[in-house]
């Protein structure tokens, strides 16, 4: 199991800047979905004139599915400056591999529960950290697509893409660059300093 | 001494650095260190390098001080959590050592224990803030120090010839803006490249010593060029170093490139770093031949 949770208000309105499109996963049957508080935010930004779609579905964790609903969303999609997921990690970082060139936005953060974890690809991973950091690496996970699951950016064990530690990975964190690079956002390199909060689970 | 202080004076700071042993016998080092590196402004102390189980950093740097030498305490973010490493900058303040370099540190899957849980919890980025604010007298956890707060020199260290110089730049951004007072650089055997890195390093005013190894030979180059990320030994030096196998063994040869590359470097950094590995009695000589 495990649980979305909305980040801060704050956050998110920092977050949306211009025009978005939303798109709520109501996930597989293991996750816990923050609707009434989904709901709320889109009214407010609906209200503000800040949305140019909405897609509300499941499994967007599978790439297959993902794809046809996108590309029937295609304008709505192409009108919006970003990509706002609000989904577990491993949703957020399916988007941003199908909608490369665009922005995409994690809306929630996703907790662990006991239990079983769902079906989800293998190609992308979601640490279900409490604190999702999705937004400050274009949407690759830098704790599991990192060896080292570091947080402030590269270390100096990539060799020609790859991760020292094991030659079959690709350096998460040059992905990252690569990645902020082409959708404009190397500036998101230029947060503040990231400490890890391991006690998030007492938030839920 | 801090470093800083040099290094604000405008000298050109010469570093080297000695791994402790696999044991607690010391005096070995001690007396290396004190032979080749006494004309060297400071001495790192490696922290487990390459994850390897070693006698540690600061009680080596403890001895190093206790010589008569200026110890740099490296630390690695790989062993110890958030507590160990805060608790272990007090006790190097608590010690007057007074100069680090911090590290992210290699994977524990890469050293002699690979069994071993590699811990994370800061990086070198995070561990730089930490040092930043425990000088402001407030640890991480937000609790204030009793007394006057430690004041520390903190380095780090950037990849100039990494093949993802970008995403290097971008990290050693993020160092200065956590508060890096100085970098010092992996091994560098490509002047052009590590130029080329400066050109664009130069815009965040910190200084940055060349990182250099003294190669041992053709073997241990190829070695580094297919093993170590971030250092290319060209195919030139390659030549040089198995055109005359004995004079290579001496060290002569590896002396030689090493000195004509700090000669490259040296108008583009604000110092040097040898990582002799073991060779630190050809340290005086590469000195010498590199006009140091």
């Amino acid at each position: 199991m495990l649980i979305t949770k909305l980040k801060s208000k704050e956050e998110l309105l920092s977050l949306v800047t211009g025009k978005v499109f939303i798109i709520n996963c109501h996930g597989c049957k293991e996750v816990s979905f923050p609707e009434q508080e989904a709901d709320e935010l889109e009214k407010d930004l609906l209200a503000a004139g800040k949305v140019t779609g909405i897609l509300t579905t499941d499994y967007i964790c599978n790439p297959e599915n993902l794809k046809l609903r996108l590309e029937r969303r295609r304008t709505m999609i192409d009108e919006a400056d970003a990509v706002l997921v609000l989904s577990c990690g491993v949703g957020v970082q399916t988007v941003a591999e199908q909608l490369g060139d665009k922005k995409i936005y994690a809306g929630c953060d996703t907790y662990r529960l006991p239990g079983y974890q769902g079906v989800t690809p293998l190609e992308v991973n979601c640490d279900q950290c409490g604190e999702c950091f999705l937004n400050i690496t274009g949407g690759i996970c830098p704790l599991t697509a990192c060896s080292k699951s570091l947080v402030n950016g590269q270390c100096g064990g990539s060799k020609d893409g790859r991760c020292e530690v094991d030659p079959d990975m690709e350096c998460g964190w040059e992905r990252i660059y690569r990645r902020l690079e082409a959708v404009g956002r190397l500036d998101a390199l230029k947060c503040p300093v990231q400490v890890r909060n391991y006690a998030t689970d007492k938030d839920v | 001494m801090r470093i800083t202080e040099l290094f604000d004076r405008g000298e050109f700071v010469v570093t080297a650095e000695v791994g402790p042993p696999k044991g607690f016998h010391v005096e070995g080092v001690i007396e290396e260190a004190k032979t080749y590196l006494s004309g060297i402004t400071a001495v790192n102390v490696t922290d487990n390098q390459s994850s390897v189980m070693r006698l540690g950093s600061l009680a080596t740097c403890k001895l190093l001080k206790d010589a008569g030498l200026t110890p740099i305490f490296q630390m690695t973010c790989r062993d110890r959590n958030r507590l160990a490493l805060e608790s272990d900058l007090l006790s190097a303040a608590a010690f007057g050592i007074e100069n680090l370099l911090c590290l992210t540190g290699d994977h524990t899957k890469l050293g002699d224990h690979p069994g071993a849980k590699p811990v994370f919890d800061l990086d070198s980025v995070s561990l730089l803030h930490t040092v930043r604010l425990l000088e402001s007298g407030v640890d991480l956890g937000g609790n204030a120090l009793v007394g006057e707060p430690p004041k520390f020199a903190a380095g780090a260290v950037v990849s100039p010839c990494s093949d993802s110089v970008d995403a290097q730049l971008a990290k050693m951004e993020r160092k200065v803006m956590a508060g890096a007072d100085y970098f010092q650089t992996q091994a560098v055997f490509e002047p052009e490249k590590f130029i080329e890195f400066m050109e664009k390093a130069k815009q965040f005013g910190k200084p940055v010593q060349l990182g250099v190894i003294i190669p041992k030979g053709a073997a241990m180059a190829r070695y580094m060029n297919n093993n170590v990320a971030g250092v290319h030994v060209p195919d030139d030096m390659l030549e040089e170093l198995a055109a005359d196998k004995e004079k290579a063994k001496a060290g002569i040869t590896g002396v030689e490139i090493a000195a004509r590359v700090i000669k490259a470097c040296r108008p583009y950094c604000q110092g040097v770093h040898i990582m002799a590995l073991g060779w630190e009695r050809h340290i005086p000589a590469l000195l010498e031949l590199a006009g140091l």
